[in-house]
């Protein structure tokens, strides 16, 4: 029961081949069976959801339909959920309650899922590894010594793992892609905007996005449906009609022009990553899609420009951790300023004091314009490259990562090393557009799954789900599993 | 090493009180990403116009009345870790 999709589980459901409760309990015995191995959960929340899962009994047995009644999903633990933890995973957040639901949250409980959890990731979402993670790592289902990527690495890893049907992650330069890629799931991120921030913890808000991680295209589809749209309580959200996206699934997708950005096969591409982009590739064209190449020139410049602009959007989100309002406060209190310094050196991991302090240099008088503005400017070149590529096809396929899932600890002591893993998927969130990352084969040299990167235009995440969904019928990469 | 950054500066600005350990160790790593990221200047940015915001976006206004935000018997400074009749409690001041 726990490796069914959504899909399946919803028809199953509806079948009464079994009923929420039974499915959320086989949820939780695969939990108990695999946890100790994959640790992806930070806590669960196994009472709250059985009730869920009644509640959902007695609508499936009055007729009543949602769009995810009784279905277990978990999420990424920086949604803020009504009276359960969230806590980022740090220290500083630890004990933290919110005192309301994230948009998305609300809007999953209103379509009956039943939340199984809180997920684990890189501490305030800041990694590809989630390894800096204040409770313990997570492992890559596929490989225990392997990383799940990050920093929704939690979220991959139990959606990989079968812990959960599906679950939410946030994207910040990656956060998404790179773990469902790492993990053999698909993971979307919408475009800027699409779904709404609102209790979604902030790393740097003018990239940050919220998207589903799921078995299938079709899954993701779904929950699109659900957490797409205008929020009033988040104004940066787009004012833009949510389509049914669920009817991109039975879009015809021969005919439409996939661009090839030569820039992601240079030097430095693990052969057998390519190897499995290229023979994605060739399916895609074999379903009737035409190959352009196209340029995307700065595209060596965006790890660079990401950290610039992300670091220095976390230096002033991050300043609210003081120890006055939420969260951990040191016991070193003589007066008010040692309070919140004392408070924020023992609260805070390394990485997200190496970002604070990044990012605080980089706005600091003296360094502003050839910096910070400097970072802006080249945020406009890489957008504009998307838009003349875009000029010429109608979405773009390339790969995910340069490297499958490394090594735990491998890259934890070379923080550049680890901002490079992020280099394909850096550029779509800072032009704000939507990518998705689909199972594209298995490497053939460590085991490890590769998966295929499609982006296109803002707000056309159907297009991404119309070829993803049919490159996941016409291939079986998606239906691998991890034998753990 | 570009020895552009004054650690101690950044960290009170930034409101952290570093070890020396931990000062020289992010101060290494800061050099070695600020080395990298001076790349840029490779770039001519001078009639590039700074991206902000990659959509569009205007202010978004609605009538100044009181909206119903979450359930009322919510308490939200539970989460403080000192509050005394409905405020948060520092460390004296003054």
């Amino acid at each position: 029961m726990h490796s069914k999709t959504i899909l399946q589980a919803k028809e199953d459901l509806r079948q009464k081949k079994y009923s929420a409760v039974e499915l959320t309990e086989a949820v939780y015995q695969r939990i108990d069976s695999v946890e100790p191995k994959v640790q992806a959960f930070v806590h669960l929340t196994r009472d709250i959801a059985l009730k869920q899962a009644q509640t959902a009994d007695q609508k499936l047995a009055t007729g009543e339909d949602a769009p995810l009644l009784g279905i277990p999903i978990a999420l990424k633990d920086l949604i803020c959920t009504q009276g359960t933890r969230t806590t980022c995973s740090s220290q500083i957040l630890d004990q933290f309650v919110a005192p309301y639901d994230a948009t998305v949250a609300g809007q999953l409980k209103s379509a009956g899922a039943v939340i199984v959890g809180k997920t684990n990731m890189d501490e305030f979402a800041m990694g590809s590894s989630t390894e800096n993670a204040w409770h313990h790592p997570t492992m890559n289902p596929w490989n225990l010594e392997r990383v799940p990527g990050g920093s929704s690495g939690g979220s991959a890893a139990a959606v990989s793992a079968h812990e959960c049907l599906a679950a939410l992650g946030s994207d910040t330069g990656g956060s998404i892609r790179q773990p469902a890629n790492f993990c053999g799931v698909t993971g979307l991120k919408p475009t800027y905007g699409r779904v709404s921030r609102f209790g979604l913890v902030a790393f740097a808000s003018s990239l940050d996005q919220i998207g589903p991680m799921t078995k299938t295209v079709a899954d993701s589809a779904l929950l699109m449906n659900v957490i797409g749209g205008k929020d009033p309580r988040d104004s940066t959200s787009a004012d833009v009609a949510r389509p049914d996206f669920m009817k991109a699934l039975e879009r015809d997708v021969s005919g439409l022009r996939m661009g090839i950005p030569k820039e992601y096969f240079t030097s430095g591409i693990d052969p057998e990553v390519e190897r499995s982009v290229q023979e994605g590739i060739k399916t895609l064209e074999s379903l009737g899609m035409k190959k352009v190449e196209v340029s995307l020139p700065h595209l060596q410049y965006a790890v660079a420009t990401y950290y610039i602009i992300a670091c220095a959007e976390a230096s002033t989100n991050l300043s609210r951790y003081d120890g006055v309002k939420y969260g951990h406060r040191s016991q070193k209190t003589d007066n008010l300023l040692e309070m919140y310094m004392n408070t924020r050196e023992e609260g805070f991991g390394e990485e997200v004091k190496r970002r604070i302090m990044l990012g605080t240099f980089v706005l600091s008088s003296g360094y502003y314009d050839a910096y910070y503005l400097k970072g802006q400017k080249v945020r406009t070149l890489i957008k504009q490259d998307f838009e003349n590529a875009f000029e010429h096809c109608d979405v773009i396929v390339a790969p995910n990562a340069p490297v499958t899932a490394f090594k735990q600890k491998e890259r934890i002591d070379d923080p550049l090393k680890m901002y490079l893993s992020d280099i394909y998927t850096i550029s779509a969130n800072l032009a704000g557009i939507p990518g998705i990352s689909i199972p594209a084969g298995i490497s053939r040299t460590d085991g490890m799954p590769v998966g295929l990167q499609l982006m296109s235009k803002h707000f056309d995440e159907e297009s991404l789900i119309a070829v993803g969904h049919r490159f996941q019928q016409n291939t079986d990469h998606h239906l691998q599993q991890p034998s753990l | 090493m570009s020895g552009k950054i004054d650690i101690d500066k950044i960290a009170q600005l930034a409101r952290l009180k570093l070890t020396d350990a931990e000062s020289d160790r992010l101060g290494g790593h800061l050099e070695q990403i600020i080395d990298y990221i001076d790349q840029l200047n490779q770039l001519d940015t001078s009639s590039v116009e700074p991206t902000s915001h990659v959509l569009p976006i205007h202010n978004v206004f609605r009538e100044d009345k009181a909206v119903k935000f979450a359930d009322d018997e919510v308490d939200y400074l539970a989460g403080s870790p000192a509050n005394n009749q409905g405020h948060y409690e520092v460390p004296k001041i003054i």
